[in-house]
Formats: structure tokens, C-alpha cells, sequence
């Protein structure tokens, strides 16, 4: 569905004598299949929403190729853009305008007929919980009801990939869990590709099949969100043995599965890759040797740790390096 | 499909918006209204001493004004819809960009137009000489200049993004233009040299051209040069907005 190959984009920041150019795209490669629903992760000015912009021919690169739904995003825009959704970060209908007014003149200009329009929105809106907005100004919607709204303006033409860009930020966690939800439909019930960037691990984690990590330009990971967990270092396994002298066997039993074992009074610890898959050996194995457990705890890695481990800095310190070239406009 | 479905349907969305809120186009036509009431009196006695009828002079002037102003303004609404994502949202569909911008200046000549008549019909209320053809061809000449502004104003704000610097700027453009171009006071009546410098400002020429329409007079020269501005003005500043509108990250 979407194939790009050496991507970057370059643009100048600056004015006068501080004018330089800034590579905010640096060579992405990246291959999305139909009917995956893959999270762009990454922190503030990384290059997901340039990346966005260029696999929806809002941007032309600078260097690389890409195709999105088989038509090549620089030669074939138009040919693209009937095959896509788009989402924005900042939304797509007018404030003062009803919402049903907003979404058939979007359809309408994907040369839909306005009866077509009308019916597809109607059942959109229905789908998507917005029962009875259909003559509600976005300015008296809530912020979920106004994601979602885009939502629908995206789907309106029924394509078969949808670029969602930050569709959470700003939202409550109670209708960010919602619209999760409806982002997870989107795949089940409709076939739709999801291409969608996030600066939530939590958001990545819950809604993707495949995550890919892009740091200043470049991506440093993809993989599925277990996968990448598990090659971080695996996850922690803590044994609490009923008597100081058991430890002994619990660290060598837990030993030969875990790369390194630390003991902490009768706390025996160690990471374990894919520790849902070993451990019910390993608990055979200590009560063959006759070790009674207190207790167990399995903590598996988060997608932080995924992102320390690829780019060297945890998500919050990516963010704040990131803030200032933020505010100066760095980000086009 | 084609550009005129394109820019009708952007055409009826902003239409529609227009007409949910008319205030904006009652206080559009406000300020040559006053003009027309509270000035056009004073200037009476002055162009009936030069043998002409005050409100045959001085509509023209008003018609062109209300185009320069009014389309000026137009770019202050895109920044809104962009700050909104909807200029982004539409320049992700299949529509041709030229018909994303055509579909609002549509909106802008239309608004233009009922103003014009509006002011037209006052000023014909108020004593005005001037036939109906003469006005008619005045008015497609507003029509003409009124589109060139509302293009160069949409350029102007979609390559600014900011109500900050849209609104010195067109109140730095406004000043020569009003004060140059015979809008209010004939230049004749000024030094040579003020005349001399205002023959530079292609409005002025328009404003003659559509005085000469309106007396019927239909100076060939004076004609040239109007309707010789108002096209290029027209073609010049359409050009500008669409490449702006085709433009990459606008």
C-alpha cells in the first residue's frame, strides 16, 4: 500500500544570515502492507508529520521515491490523493459551518454526487457515534466529537488507507480511549490501511500492528510492538523464594533462561525474552527442585524502553531537545 | 471532473457561510454608503461648478473603492480556515487548486456585485445622471479590479498566514492608492506634480474609465487605459494566487 524508498526532505529555516537548510526527513524507507494499521512513533520535530506530508503530496521530497496505493506521490498526486484519507493535527472543517454542510462538500469534491455524499455521510456519522450532529457547528462539539468529525471527513470516499496525524493530541483520556476504539474499527470493520503518527507509546502500543521509531529523520526501529519489547532486553522476572537458602537454586534455574541474575534478600531477578513463553518451565523446574515461591512478577518492557534503547534518550528529553527548533519554526 | 464543478461546490460552501452571517456584507457596503451620504454633499457645489452631476462623478469612485476595499479584505477569512485545517483538508482531495481559489473569488465578485447595485441604486436615489449601459460596463470594471484584489489578497494571506501582517500592509497599499487615484477629490484639482505622480497609479485610470462609462462619454483613451489596467491587474494577480494556491506547504 505504501512504499518509499531514500525519502528526505530538506527546506530552509532561517532568515538572512541565519538561514540554513534543515534536513527534516533523511533517507526513510518504509513498506506498509493493506490492512495493516501501522504507528509512525516518534518525538516532536522527529519527522513524522513531513513524512505525512509527503505520502499525501502535500510535499514534494527532496530526494527518494514513494509510492502510496500504486501511484507515485510526486508524478501521480492526483491519482494519490483519490486513494487516501488525510486527518490533520489541526482538523479539517470550518468552525462556523454545520458538520453534515462540512462533510458532503468534501465528498463532493471527491466528485461524489451530493445524494451519495449526503447517505455515506449520514452512515458515517451514525457508525462513528455523531448521531444528531449532522447540523452542530464543530465550534459546540466536544474534542472527541471533533476528531472524530475528521475522521468522517476522511472516510467520506471510502478510501482503502487513511493518514491519521496526532489524532489524540489535546483529547481527555477518556475520549482518547474513544476514539481508540473507533481507530481499531476502522481496520475490523472496514478494511481501511491505518498510517497513523503519535507521540503516545501508549497510543502505538494499543492500536498498531507494526510500529516504525523515526528520530531526527530517520528510522531506527520497526517491528511489531512485542517484538520490539522483546529485543529491548527481554522482561523483568522477580522471584521471592519462601526460605534464604532456596536462592541459590532459584538464581541458577532462573539463570538459564535469563542473560543476568541479581539477588536481593530472597528477591531473584533477571530479564527473560518472551517471558510468557518461559516461565511456566521455569516454575515446573523450581518445584521439581522443590522451591516454593512467595510470589511472581512478570513486568514487561514499555515502548520506552524501546525508544531509550534505539535513540540513546528517553521520548520526554527527545521532546524537550526538540522544543525549542519547535518554536523557532523548524518544523514546516 | 471539471473545474467549474470544483470551483462550484467550493463556490456554494462559501456562499453558504456568507449568507448564515449577511452582516459582514451590510458593513462591507457601509463605509461608501457614509461616503455617499455625508461626503458626496460636500463635494456637490465643487463638480457642479466644473458642469457635472456630483453623484455621476462620484459614484464611480465609490464603486471603485468598495472593490478595492471590500476583495481586499477576502484574505482575512482564508487565514481563519486555514488556522482550521480546511485549507489543508481540501488540497488533499483530487480538486484542482486553481478551483479551491476560483471558488472563493466567485463568492468575492458575487458579494462585490450586489454591493455595487446596492450603491448604484443609492446613487441614483440620490440624483445621479448615468445610463444603464454606461453602469453596466463601470461595474464589470470593478468586477475586473474587485477580483484582481480578492486574488492578490488571498495570495497575500495564504503566504503570510497572519492577520498581524495582512492588516498594516493593506493599510500601507490603501493610502497612496486612495490618495492618488481621484478616488475622492478630482487630481486636477491638486500641483502639477501630484497629477503627474498619480498618472503612475493604474487605479486611477480605472476610476476614469468607469467615470467616463458612467457619463457615457466613453473617452477612447481614457477607456484604453482602464480597462487596459483592469486586465492586466486581473490577470497578473489571478496568476499570483493560483501559484500560491499550487504551491507546496501553503
Amino acid at each position: 500500500m505504501i512504499h518509499a524508498r531514500g525519502l528526505s526532505h530538506t527546506f530552509q529555516s532561517g532568515q538572512g544570515k541565519n538561514k540554513k537548510d534543515v534536513l527534516a526527513v533523511d533517507g526513510v524507507d518504509l513498506d506498509v502492507s493493506e490492512g495493516e494499521v501501522v504507528g509512525f512513533l516518534g518525538p516532536n520535530g522527529a519527522g513524522k508529520t513531513t513524512t505525512l506530508r509527503i505520502l499525501t503530496t502535500l510535499l514534494k521530497p527532496t530526494a527518494g521515491t514513494a509510492t502510496v496505493a500504486g501511484y507515485d506521490v510526486a508524478s501521480q498526486a492526483v491519482q494519490v490523493r483519490r486513494s487516501i484519507g488525510y486527518c490533520s493535527q489541526v482538523g479539517s472543517t470550518f468552525s462556523g459551518a454545520y458538520a453534515g454542510d462540512e462533510v458532503v462538500d468534501h465528498g463532493m469534491l471527491y466528485g461524489m454526487s451530493k445524494r451519495d455524499a449526503v447517505a455515506k455521510g449520514q452512515e458515517l456519522f451514525d457508525r462513528l457515534q455523531l448521531e444528531g450532529l449532522w447540523r452542530r457547528k464543530p465550534k459546540n462539539m466536544s474534542g472527541g466529537q471533533k476528531r472524530r468529525l475528521d475522521i468522517v471527513m476522511a472516510l467520506i470516499h471510502s478510501p482503502g488507507l487513511v493518514f491519521l496525524d496526532e489524532p489524540t493530541t489535546g483529547l481527555d483520556p477518556q475520549a482518547r480511549a474513544n476514539l481508540w476504539d473507533h481507530i481499531a474499527g476502522l481496520r475490523s470493520t472496514q478494511g481501511v490501511t491505518v498510517f497513523l503518527t503519535t507521540h503516545y507509546m501508549d497510543e502505538a502500543d494499543v492500536l498498531a500492528d507494526r510500529i516504525l521509531i523515526i528520530d531526527k529523520g530517520r528510522i531506527v526501529a520497526s517491528d511489531t510492538p512485542d517484538n520490539l519489547k522483546a529485543a529491548v532486553s527481554g522482561d523483568l522476572v522477580d522471584l521471592e523464594v519462601a526460605t534464604d537458602e532456596q536462592v541459590a537454586v532459584a538464581r541458577d534455574k532462573l539463570g538459564t533462561i535469563a542473560d543476568s541474575v541479581e539477588v536481593s534478600d530472597r528477591h531473584v531477578r533477571g530479564r527473560v525474552p518472551r517471558a510468557g513463553k518461559a516461565v511456566p518451565g521455569l516454575l515446573r523446574d523450581l518445584d521439581l527442585s522443590g522451591v516454593s515461591l512467595e510470589s511472581i512478577e512478570v513486568v514487561r518492557p514499555t515502548l520506552d524502553d524501546v525508544f531509550l534503547t534505539v535513540t540513546g534518550r528517553s521520548l520526554r528529553d527527545a521532546e524537550a531537545a526538540t522544543e525549542p527548533a519547535q518554536l523557532e519554526g523548524v518544523t514546516p | 471532473m471539471s473545474f467549474l464543478r470544483e470551483s462550484s461546490i467550493v463556490f456554494n460552501r462559501q456562499l453558504r457561510m456568507n449568507l448564515r452571517n449577511p452582516a459582514w456584507v451590510l458593513i462591507g457596503i457601509f463605509q461608501p454608503v457614509l461616503y455617499l451620504l455625508l461626503f458626496g454633499p460636500l463635494l456637490k457645489p465643487m463638480i457642479e461648478n466644473l458642469g457635472g452631476n456630483a453623484y455621476t462623478w462620484f459614484v464611480p469612485g465609490m464603486l471603485v473603492q468598495l472593490g478595492i476595499f471590500g476583495a481586499f479584505f477576502a484574505g482575512f477569512s482564508l487565514i481563519g480556515e486555514w488556522r482550521e485545517g480546511v485549507i489543508e483538508a481540501e488540497r488533499v482531495t483530487p480538486a484542482s487548486r486553481a478551483a479551491l481559489l476560483f471558488g472563493r473569488l466567485w463568492r468575492d465578485l458575487l458579494q462585490l456585485l450586489v454591493q455595487a447595485l446596492v450603491l448604484v441604486l443609492l446613487g441614483w436615489i440620490l440624483g445621479m445622471d448615468a445610463s444603464v449601459g454606461g453602469v453596466v460596463i463601470g461595474i464589470l470594471l470593478t468586477l475586473l479590479l474587485g477580483g484582481a484584489c480578492a486574488a492578490a489578497s488571498n495570495a497575500f494571506a495564504l503566504t503570510t498566514k497572519s492577520e498581524d501582517v495582512m492588516a498594516p500592509v493593506i493599510n500601507l497599499v490603501m493610502m497612496p492608492v486612495l490618495l492618488l487615484s481621484g478616488i475622492l477629490l478630482p487630481m486636477s484639482f491638486g500641483p502639477g506634480w501630484l497629477e503627474r505622480l498619480s498618472d503612475f497609479m493604474p487605479i486611477k485610470h480605472i476610476v476614469n474609465a468607469v467615470r467616463e462609462s458612467f457619463f457615457g462619454t466613453f473617452d477612447a483613451s481614457a477607456m484604453a487605459w482602464g480597462v487596459g489596467w483592469s486586465v492586466v491587474l486581473f490577470g497578473l494577480c489571478i496568476w499570483w494566487g493560483t501559484a500560491v494556491f499550487k504551491k507546496e506547504n501553503a
